[in-house]
């Protein structure tokens, strides 16, 4: 394998059981994802894209063909060895923000890290530096609930990349935000991947997020309909 | 560690759903405690009265003697040995002369026990002090169960009928000289207490003894020429199998309250894990394996039984040992419900009740929150981030 891939589909296939029947969510998805990527898998409902990035993330494992990410085949993967590479070097942002609603700011930033048994000053440095790159410094003690939709997203990429992984999955990242918002969160993710070098890989029918990517992947009905380089 | 770690975050994060839950199982805490101390105290106080007013530090049973049996009362009596006799001589022991008889309050026949007894003894608690009055008729000293059942006050005047020794039937009057409040029943109900003197001249026996009751703390040997020497397992081995079945009683409740405090947490944790599947989810793509999550909600519903502990302790403590002085009125009706009981019970509330109840409370606790939180380990994480069930 290229060391600059970062993730490798070959025919890959997912279909649910639906009652009698099966579902075909994606169809002989054939990818190759480089390091530094800053991607977005765009299509309208039901084309694939969440079902994609679940694959990607270890959360899922594909019914057919295979998923390298990280070196890692998915679905050779133990429960244990996914959720080690999910917590070492996939970092997932969601669209609903998925803030752990008892923890403070700092303390779910802090909760991959946790996991990591680091140190706790290593991990404070971590968590102020995540915090600071996405302007919330100052919030470090406020509960979920105390801030906005916006500030909460925010929230979510600082818990993503304060373990600086490789790869971080963000499914439609900007769907419940302002327009406003979502720039910032944009800006904020461009930012990351141009200093940190992360790969960045968004679901997202958000006509908004478009102008910030790289490279476009199109699914449709579980297929790649199109797949182009939009910035050098 | 970090399971302990974030249970306690998550616990002290869900505030007043944490403390309800805590409560309620905090109320079982205390209410087994608390019943279980109240039995123990019965049993206690049963066990001390027994030993103070009838067996003192053991007996000797004069070998043919059978309280079972009631066609060989009088075959069981004869004069004590010497090495008893000389603890009879030191106060060291007293001796007790049984017979049968039938007494006649208001015209009705009932049959009784008359028991002999040196008024002067000090091994019993029994207040034979009054049997010392020097009057015509013989004085008798009862029970209050008795004097109830035969509605006999104290100075009443009631006929005694027995055989003597050459199995001559006699009669005489005998006055109630004293009615006695005690909690063992054994001593009370179908018995007169009688001086053992006048006892003996009313069988025209001498020196004749049923048996011997000893000094408590005293050293006792074994089978004396004779005399059958009886320990406290076995003469109270009657009072051991009521409690036995006092403790099932007392078991069922345990289990009640048990599963009052299981019920607690199961619904806790049920309601706990459906409405957090979001977050379990995330916790899931964050990199924690499944069975680490099953770790932490586990914990999290044990907390709740440390926690409860806590808080039984802060108010329970103090009401346990207001308990264990002051008492617990007991209501006249129980006693004559036929249950020897005193006026007051004074709980008991050991080390040992309470650690063993805080254990078990404790390890079904964690039981029963592991049996919902282990579906965890079948939860779709996909379907968990969005807070759907799959």
């Amino acid at each position: 394998m290229d060391n600059n891939h970062l993730i490798t589909t070959e025919n890959l296939t997912k279909r649910f059981p639906m009652g009698q029947t099966e579902l075909t969510a994606l169809n002989n998805i054939n990818l190759t994802i480089r390091k530094g990527e800053f991607i977005g898998l765009v299509g309208p409902s039901g084309s694939g894209k969440t079902t994609l990035l679940n694959i990607l993330g270890t959360l899922d494992s594909p019914t057919e063909g295979s998923a390298v990410v990280l070196g890692n085949n998915t679905a050779e993967l133990s429960h244990k060895n996914s959720a080690k590479l999910r917590n070492l070097q996939i970092g997932f942002i969601f669209q609903t923000f998925n803030l752990l609603p008892v923890y403070t700011v700092y303390e779910n930033v802090e909760f991959p890290l946790l996991l990591q048994k680091l140190g706790k000053s290593q991990r404070h440095d971590m968590v102020v530096d995540a915090l600071k790159w996405v302007g919330l410094a100052d919030r470090a003690k406020s509960k979920p609930a105390q801030l906005s939709g916006g500030q909460c997203q925010r929230v979510a990429i600082a818990r993503a990349i304060v373990k600086k992984p490789a790869l971080v999955l963000a499914d439609e990242p900007t769907a419940n935000l302002d327009a406003k918002n979502s720039h910032h969160i944009l800006k904020t993710m461009e930012t990351l991947n141009k200093e940190l070098g992360t790969t960045f890989i968004f679901a997202t029918h958000d006509e908004k997020v478009i102008g910030y990517l790289k490279r476009q992947i199109t699914l449709d009905d579980g297929q790649i309909a199109n797949d182009q380089v939009l910035k050098g | 560690m970090l399971a302990f770690k974030l249970a306690l975050r998550n616990l002290f994060g869900a505030g007043l759903r944490t403390w309800l839950t805590v409560i309620v199982l905090s109320f079982s805490y205390v209410i087994i405690i608390f019943q279980q101390g109240m039995l123990d105290g019965w049993n206690k106080q049963a066990r001390r009265d027994m030993m103070h007013w009838e067996l003192g530090g053991g007996q000797y049973w004069h070998t043919a003697y059978d309280p079972y049996d009631f066609f060989t009362i009088e075959d069981g009596r004869g004069p004590l040995a010497p090495e008893l006799q000389s603890r009879v001589d030191q106060g060291q022991a007293t001796d007790v002369l049984i017979s049968q008889a039938s007494i006649y309050p208001d015209g009705r026949l009932m049959s009784v026990l008359l028991k002999g007894i040196d008024p002067n003894q000090t091994i019993l608690d029994m207040p034979t002090a009054p049997l010392v009055e020097n009057i015509t008729e013989i004085p008798a000293l009862i029970g209050r169960r008795m004097a109830e059942a035969a509605k006999l006050r104290k100075g009443d005047v009631v006929t005694v009928r027995w055989r003597d020794a050459n199995g001559t039937f006699d009669a005489t009057e005998i006055k109630i000289v004293e009615v006695m409040k005690t909690n063992v029943g054994s001593i009370d109900m179908g018995q007169l207490w009688l001086p053992k003197s006048r006892l003996e001249s009313m069988l025209g026996v001498e020196n004749m003894t049923t048996y011997l009751v000893l000094k408590r703390g005293s050293n006792a040997t074994d089978t004396v020429n004779g005399w059958v020497y009886r320990d406290h397992a076995y003469l109270m081995k009657e009072l051991t199998e009521m409690i036995k079945m006092k403790s099932v009683g007392g078991s069922i409740m345990f289990l009640v309250l048990l599963a009052l405090a299981w019920l607690a947490i199961f619904d806790t944790q049920v309601l706990s894990i459906f409405r957090r599947r979001k977050e379990i989810g995330t916790m899931i793509a964050l990199g924690m394996t499944r069975q680490r999550v099953v770790r932490i909600f586990t914990l999290e519903g044990a907390m709740h039984g440390i926690l409860a502990a806590a808080v039984a302790a802060l108010y329970g403590a103090p009401l346990f040992i207001w308990m264990a002085r002051s008492g617990w009125a007991m209501p006249e009706m129980t006693d004559d419900m036929g249950m020897a009981i005193a006026e007051r019970i004074y709980p008991s509330y050991s080390l040992g009740l309470i650690a063993m109840t805080t254990a078990i409370v404790m390890l079904s606790v964690i039981v029963v929150s592991f049996i919902p939180a282990r579906n965890i380990t079948t939860f779709n994480p996909t379907d968990a981030i969005k807070g759907k069930t799959s």
